[in-house]
């Protein structure tokens, strides 16, 4: 069999297997130790036979779930999965490399603008679409990681807020994206005849997509790419004295990250069905970078459960009058204080207060408690 | 045609001036850029509409209580959340104004909703004054007269008083400025507290303009950060003529070009001042230690 496949094929290998997986014939010995002791063993994914039976649990489950839980909830997975890839790519940006984007949103209205243009206007198949979409996205995020080769932290965030701003404007002035009414999504078809009209059938798609791309992303943090990002996020200096090319690497943060929120983007026009520019707002931005805060930042697994654990917390809280005693009690207040019509924006007030916290008390956000849990239970009772 | 454009564009330049002076105020003793100043700004525009509103009070009082509410607001955030921050460094500092933003944004929505009000205001934007070839209201000359008034007073402020200079000193070294006896935090606090004072200035003359509901100050930050950026962000001067800059770019944009993509001007200046002179117009280039 040839195996001159082309070279964009390879890359996605490298990225969802290993890096030079050839090299992995020496094994250690011994398991029990937790000692690293070459680098191919520390570049590898999933380094236990523990590991592995819990990832491959990890995946019967999601499989099964959809089949046992209701439709309710099959929809928040959904949700939760798409938050989770977005987060798990600003994670990228913010966490790994160090530069803050407030214009998330931005990208996200683009994946899922043009994913559903590409669809209705010049009747591209889905997953072509998608992965367009998402492309285009890496390109705006490549122009505005530009800016970012001369600007660092409060710059950069002002630079981000005014595209996220922009981007929202210029979608919602132009007729060609529905202007402000929005654009409803074409029926989806996968592989052009397999037509997904259910959540479920939606869950598939976005927890299998969600799933290679996180995957992807823990690898790729394993590889030079991500060694360089973190080197710039130490200290950008350092990592340019010793060799990190800052343009390349900086513009293809903001680019890897672009992309992981437009292929978000293009999943979640498909979930709602119909899109408008005004839920792509700098608010939708902040709960990104809120996402990747509560869940710890810096962490893949964090990003996770940031964007799950979130994720939750916002549905639950816009039914806030619908919870037991707190709805209660926050509907006394409104009526008597406050107005009844607007106590959903207890959300808002509540997810600020969230993270205003958590960088104050706790800066390795879900993470860092997590980290700490186990820790103390694995040498419990000392 | 195009003096008309010129003094509409100082006259909402006025506003961004106010916001980019705001913002100013804060960046140059902790250098952290405020996102919540818009909300904070329209938070204390709502406190006045709820005076005059709901409890019938003449104008001096509510416009005075509002700025009280405001002082004491930038304080309160500060004291409470802000110092407590371990180790805080540029990204966790936004993050906490971005909370704040969050907050103040579900408080004003939660007490007001989403409904519009309108702003009663003493100065009518409908009495107009001619000025040749071109019109000014008088609400836009009062907005001007402020601007103006308060950037003098500031001028002042941190050239001849004593907590002036301490403010500069903070900006300066955080360390040496402790060291020569000023409470650093306490000038944290105080600044807090003036920037919160100029915002809801700035909120309370743009209500009676647009309308006020809890975005009302969304766009007006992000024009105050352009602003701010394109006269640089260390120099009050500065930053309040980018305001003005800003505002005759806009509105002359809005005339010839297109009405329709006015709103991206403001981000194409921050990108395009950002990309080739980061410091801003008026500025001193800063240079970074490793």
């Amino acid at each position: 069999m040839k195996s001159a496949g082309p070279a964009s094929v390879k890359a996605a290998m490298v990225l969802l297997f290993n890096e030079r997986s050839a090299y992995r014939g020496e094994k250690n010995q011994d398991q029990e130790m937790d000692i690293k002791r070459d680098y191919y063993e520390d570049i590898q994914l999933l380094d236990s036979k523990v590991l592995w039976f819990w990832f491959l649990m990890l995946i019967a489950a999601l499989i099964t779930f959809p089949f046992v839980a209701s439709n309710y909830y099959i929809y928040m997975a959904n949700y939760m999965a798409i938050n989770v890839l977005v987060t798990v790519g600003l994670n990228i940006l913010v966490g790994y490399t160090g530069q803050i984007s407030l214009g998330h949103a931005g990208f996200f209205a683009i994946g899922a603008f043009f994913t559903v243009l590409l669809m209705g206007k010049l009747s591209f198949p889905f997953l072509v679409a998608l992965v367009i979409s998402g492309i285009l996205a890496a390109l705006f995020g490549f122009i505005l990681g530009l800016p970012a080769l001369r600007l660092e932290g409060p710059y950069l965030a002002i630079a981000t807020l005014g595209f996220g701003m922009a981007i929202t404007q210029v979608i919602g002035r132009w007729e060609l994206f529905g202007g402000r009414m929005g654009i409803q999504a074409p029926p989806l078809k996968l592989f052009g005849f397999y037509p997904i009209t259910t959540d479920r059938g939606l869950y598939f798609i976005i927890v299998t997509i969600t799933l290679l791309l996180t995957w992807a992303a823990r690898n790729l943090m394993k590889t030079k790419i991500g060694r360089a990002f973190i080197a710039i996020r130490d200290s950008d200096i350092a990592a340019q004295t010793m060799g990190v090319n800052l343009t390349y690497y900086k513009t293809l943060a903001f680019a890897i990250s672009a992309f992981y929120a437009g292929i978000a983007g293009g999943l979640m026009a498909f979930m709602l069905g119909f899109i408008n520019p005004s839920s792509f707002n700098f608010i939708l931005s902040i709960y990104f970078l809120a996402f990747v805060i509560v869940g710890g930042v810096g962490t893949i697994f964090g990003s996770i459960m940031g964007g799950m654990v979130m994720t939750w917390l916002i549905l639950m809280l816009d039914k806030v009058q619908d919870l037991t005693y707190i709805g209660d009690i926050l509907m006394t207040i409104s009526e008597r204080w406050m107005s009844v019509t607007g106590i959903h924006n207890v959300s808002s007030i509540i997810l600020g207060l969230i993270i205003v916290l958590i960088v104050v008390f706790e800066p390795l956000g879900l993470y860092g408690f997590w980290i700490r849990t186990k820790i103390y239970w694995k040498a419990w009772p000392f | 045609m195009f003096l008309q454009l010129i003094v509409s564009g100082i006259s909402i330049g006025s506003i961004y001036a106010l916001v980019a002076l705001a913002m100013v105020i804060i960046y140059k003793t902790s250098e952290v850029p405020n996102f919540a100043q818009g909300e904070m700004a329209m938070l204390s525009t709502f406190v006045a509409f709820m005076l005059l509103a709901s409890f019938g009070q003449p104008f001096v009082i509510s416009f005075a209580g509002a700025l009280v509410f405001a002082v004491v607001l930038g304080v309160f955030l500060e004291f409470v959340f802000l110092r407590r921050a371990k180790d805080p460094n540029v990204l966790s500092l936004i993050l906490i104004t971005l909370g704040f933003e969050m907050m103040i944004y579900g408080v004003a929505s939660w007490k007001w909703g989403a409904e519009q009000q309108s702003f009663p205001f003493p100065v009518s934007d409908f009495d107009i004054v001619n000025l040749g070839p071109a019109v000014v209201s008088y609400l836009n000359i009062v907005t001007l007269l402020v601007t103006l008034f308060l950037m003098f007073i500031l001028f002042l402020f941190f050239r001849y008083t004593k907590v002036g200079i301490a403010m500069k000193a903070t900006q300066q070294n955080m360390l040496a400025a402790r060291i020569n006896g000023i409470r650093a935090n306490r000038i944290l606090s105080i600044t807090w507290g003036m920037s919160s004072l100029i915002g809801a200035v700035a909120g309370m003359m743009l209500a009676p303009i647009a309308t006020l509901d809890p975005n009302l100050m969304l766009d007006p930050l992000l024009k105050g950060f352009a602003s701010a950026v394109l006269g640089g962000m260390t120099t009050l001067v500065g930053s309040a003529l980018g305001g003005y800059i800003l505002g005759i770019i806009e509105t002359l944009f809005g005339g010839y070009i297109s009405l329709q993509f006015k709103s991206i001007v403001a981000f194409l200046i921050i990108v395009l001042v950002l990309c080739f002179k980061p410091s801003g117009l008026f500025a001193k280039h800063y240079v970074r230690r490793v």
